[in-house]
């Protein structure tokens, strides 16, 4: 009995991701969900600019590659034109948290019916390791050599908190895919962000606390254990706005 | 009897996989190299495998399959 | 003929777009044109269709960019500083082979310029307006009746060879009021689009969007192939009117509201005795080059009237091939050459002076 395998969502091309690189778990995490909801067939993934630009060549599913950014706004036209797609984003810290905050506060506001997948590994990873957004404060980049000074350029931003005080969303959560552990707590919250969407929920982002070994400068083990003891600690886990479970304990 | 099946052609040698094992029964094979130039995974002791999957949720390039 | 009704030109581009079977407008509020997203904002609820303020022209560009992705017909609309906006959205569209429709009612520039109207746009939406090799179909209307019916012909040709087509108006266009003959016109049903990501259905390989190649030898293929689309629309499509071409010896060149303003011009002129003619481009991409190189063989010379400092100016030099002097007749940053300024610009070429 096979117990674990690759899942049909994922096509078979190879990952063009560094060794021990998490983007390939959360494809995964991804790819899982939907084949267990059995959406494949009805589901469109939007790829954003970064390390997972060539996303589109590993979901089996319908695929748009969008501009910097703008993959929220993508989406918003692909569910307004078919809304019985089923659509998600897939986007970093820089493509989201910068360059497309705007498309991300605002199809939050909306709570635009949609599924948005978001890797914070804290570093631009493809153009070769800059200062994110969401760099630590004094995390060494290319264009922070001397560590990210927030006097000069301000303090990271911490998306689901800066949501969280919508009135919009439905769904927000921070999880990681540094351990065994974690990685089954992480499917669990992007089954619910794709859950959502089928029962017409809503805006729903799950923040997914990520490794890039290869600009931070260290071993995959090591990077792992970087999350535990310098991520969490600024971006702790959680959930930090689900709407439905509000409303029920308001009952 | 559980059964691990590696993809090896698309290890990148990361080591993610060894670590998660709880039975400390995967390793880094140091005396091969495949296509992509990585030492790749291998299992040292099949019949120690309880078949939790531990490795294959941890690998990043999706390369482990789990009988069992 | 049918019923007449009096609308503005921007009315009567969205009243267009619904008929063509567009049911999803995205805009960002911009002078001169905002009469297109308010008549969306009142007709689409009403008719099961999408109207959405978006958070900047930007992010419309994109929501653009998804409805096309999805097959459908979609259009987004703004004014000049919002177009440059655009222009990272048109890049994609064409990079993406996308079907789009995009209105520039235009006003005065560069910056944040003025609000009244322009054509100095000219170079932006014929030359691409945003990063690398590719066209949009340009379509400049001249009465409230042509935006209507360019309208639909934009969305029609878009999808015909999957690129986007502009609707290149000005403040005049789309602030007049004309009667206008909606059922006239006809919609050609959209083509089959077996591109589109609506979902595999587990039935097909998935479909993919995308304008990213990184192997040159790929995109430098798909350029290729993307220009020969494009030589077909040069062969095929290039549309213009001429006016009193015939015997001329002064040929103007003017389209969009110039183009009425140096008709006048023009029937002045031959009451004292100097045959003028005008070819008005409907299509100023691809531009008409045909009349002309064929007007270049029989007038003295011609004469480019622009809203602007002399952009298409350039086109008609190179469709005449410089066989003939061309000058300029032209007032800028909002204003509007006189029917006075053009007939003098006239008389002035007559005499052989510039």
């Amino acid at each position: 009995m096979v117990v674990f395998q690759k899942p049909h969502a994922l096509t078979d091309a190879p990952f063009h991701y560094c060794p021990g690189c998490t983007h390939g778990i959360i494809h995964r995490l991804v790819a899982e969900v939907i084949d267990e909801l059995g959406i494949e067939g009805k589901t469109i993934g939007i790829a954003p600019v970064g390390c997972s630009v060539m996303a589109y060549n590993y979901f089996n599913c319908d695929m748009i590659e969008a501009a910097h950014g703008r993959a929220p706004a993508v989406a918003t036209g692909v569910k307004r034109a078919n809304p019985e797609n089923i659509v998600f984003t897939y986007q970093g810290d820089g493509d989201l948290a910068s360059i497309g905050m705007a498309e991300t506060v605002h199809s939050a506001a909306r709570n635009e019916n949609i599924t948005v997948i978001f890797i914070n590994n804290a570093i631009y990873g493809m153009t070769g390791g800059q200062m994110a957004p969401t760099s630590l404060p004094g995390q060494v980049t290319q264009t922070s050599p001397y560590g990210r000074d927030v006097k000069a350029c301000g303090y990271p931003i911490r998306v689901c908190e800066m949501l969280s005080e919508l009135e919009g969303p439905e769904y927000l959560e921070r999880v990681t895919v540094n351990s065994v552990p974690n990685i089954r707590k992480a499917k669990k919250a992007i089954r619910k962000a794709f859950q959502n969407q089928i029962e017409g929920k809503g805006f729903s982002l799950i923040e997914v606390i990520s490794s890039c070994p290869t600009n931070w400068g260290m071993t995959p083990q090591a990077a792992l254990k970087w999350i535990d003891d310098k991520m969490i600690p600024y971006y702790p886990l959680g959930v930090y706005k689900d709407r439905s479970a509000q409303k029920e304990e308001a009952k | 009897m559980s059964k691990l099946t590696f993809n090896t052609d698309n290890c990148k040698g990361c080591g993610l996989c060894v670590d998660a094992c709880p039975k400390h029964i995967l390793r880094l094979a140091t005396d091969k190299i495949n296509k992509k130039g990585h030492h790749p995974a291998e299992i040292i002791d099949q019949a120690a495998c309880i078949a939790c999957a531990c490795c294959a949720l941890m690998c990043p390039d999706v390369i482990i399959t789990v009988e069992k | 003929m049918s019923e007449k009704v009096l609308m503005k030109g921007n009315e009567a581009i969205a009243e267009a777009a619904i008929r063509a079977g567009c049911r999803h407008y995205f805009g960002y509020p911009i002078t001169p044109q905002t009469e297109i997203a308010a008549y969306m904002a009142k007709k689409m609820p009403k008719i099961g269709g999408t109207f959405l303020q978006a958070e900047s022209e930007i992010a419309a560009i994109n929501m653009v960019y998804g409805v096309s992705s999805a097959g459908l017909r979609v259009m987004t609309s703004s004014s000049s500083p919002g177009v440059s906006l655009k222009g990272e959205g048109l890049s994609y569209l064409a990079g993406a082979d996308l079907p789009a429709l995009i209105v520039n009612v235009q006003r005065g520039g560069p910056g944040l310029g003025g609000i009244q109207p322009s054509q100095s746009d000219y170079f932006q939406a014929t030359r691409g307006g945003g990063h690398g090799d590719y066209h949009m179909i340009v379509l400049a209307p001249a009465s409230v009746q042509e935006m209507a019916e360019l309208t639909v012909k934009g969305f029609e040709l878009a999808d015909q060879y999957r690129l986007t087509s502009m609707i290149l108006a000005d403040g005049t266009m789309g602030q007049m009021m004309e009667p206008v003959a909606l059922d006239d016109l006809t919609v050609a049903p959209m083509p089959e689009k077996p591109w589109a990501t609506t979902g595999t259905g587990m039935k097909r390989p998935h479909n993919i969007v995308n304008s990213l190649f990184l192997q040159p030898e790929e995109l430098e293929k798909f350029n290729f192939e993307r220009y020969e689309r494009y030589a077909k629309i040069e062969a095929n499509e290039a549309r213009f009117e001429e006016y009193r071409m015939d015997d001329a010896e002064i040929c103007v060149a003017a389209f969009g509201i110039a183009a009425r303003v140096s008709k006048n011009a023009i029937d002045e002129a031959r009451k004292q005795g100097v045959k003028a003619g005008l070819i008005r481009p409907i299509t100023l991409w691809p531009f008409p080059k045909a009349p002309f190189r064929r007007a270049a063989e029989h007038v003295k010379a011609m004469i480019s009237v622009e809203l602007s400092m002399g952009q298409m100016i350039e086109d008609v030099r190179l469709a005449s091939e410089c066989r003939v002097p061309v000058s300029l007749c032209n007032r800028a940053g909002g204003m509007i050459p006189s029917p006075d300024q053009v007939l003098e610009a006239i008389l002035g070429a007559a005499k052989g002076g510039n």
